[in-house]
């Protein structure tokens, strides 16, 4: 029924990879997987904002063009630190398996 | 909806379980990567070239690189001996289907209120270059400290410690 718009397709696809990205950065024990599973959120938020865009009814506007485009930058950011702290965290314990890393349970 | 559309979810979110699903951590990064390149497909169909192009550029020439490298560096090409799988992974499924459960709901429930422009909009590179230093200069130099400064964060968080004395 509602397949037949283009806009709700992508949103569902956007809405199926945030869920397998959610999914991957609870389930899995590696942080680097953990970190992979919310760049595969962002990216789907970022879907998002491109599909609102172009089937919104103000395009020239360029307003989710420029948050997907600012999006992409801060996670670019956020994935430079992120790496960089599990290295850091693998050179102190000498693991990235997060069950193994509780040093700071009470 | 055309086949293609159908093409590239099938690639991207076959790329996205792989990058969950697999065990060895190169072949998740390689599958991220593939799953990257499905949606930069996927901004280009949605007439978004500029942004297609940055998220080829930003996540396969650079993010994809950098988790390639961070698994080199903590040895994660080695499989676990526990598995791959933390202890509560039936929790986390159960909160990701539940979260996809309600964001399909919600985008069903409401088709008949999403917007259906279809005329594809004439946006040029230019006029986004315009936009940068207009409307959106403050943001832009804003994003620029940030990158700036996770940059050197970056450096220092993962920069190698002298032994002090005494600790």
């Amino acid at each position: 029924m509602s397949m037949t718009t283009p806009l709700a397709g992508y949103l569902l696809v956007a809405a199926l990879l945030f869920a397998i990205g959610l999914g991957g950065a609870l389930a899995r024990r590696n942080a680097i997987v953990v970190l992979i599973g919310i760049e595969l959120m962002l990216n789907a938020a970022n879907l998002n904002l491109i599909a609102f865009w172009r089937y919104g009814p103000h395009p020239e506007a360029l307003t989710g063009m420029m948050f997907a485009i600012f999006s992409i930058a801060v996670a670019a950011a956020e994935a430079a630190v992120g790496l960089g702290l599990v290295i850091a965290i693998h050179r102190h314990t000498n693991t990235t398996e997060l069950d193994k890393i509780d040093r700071m349970k009470g | 909806m055309n086949a293609m559309f159908y093409l590239l979810a099938a690639i991207t979110l076959a790329g996205g379980l792989a990058t969950v699903l697999l065990k060895h951590l190169v072949h998740s990064a390689l599958a991220v990567t593939v799953a990257f390149a499905g949606l930069a497909l996927m901004f280009l169909q949605l007439d978004a070239q500029f942004a297609g192009f940055a998220q080829i550029l930003v996540y396969i020439g650079a993010v994809a690189i950098l988790i390639v490298f961070a698994i080199l560096l903590t040895r994660g090409a080695d499989l676990p001996k526990h598995g791959v799988f933390s202890r509560t992974w039936p929790l986390g499924l159960v909160i990701a289907a539940g979260v996809f459960a309600v964001l399909g709901w919600a985008v069903i429930s409401s088709a008949g209120a999403i917007p259906q422009q279809n005329a594809s909009p004439s946006v040029t590179v230019h006029d986004i270059g315009i936009a940068l230093v207009g409307r959106y200069v403050l943001p832009l130099e804003i994003l620029a400290l940030l990158l700036t400064a996770a940059t050197i964060g970056a450096v220092i968080v993962a920069m190698h410690e002298k032994e002090r004395p005494g600790s």
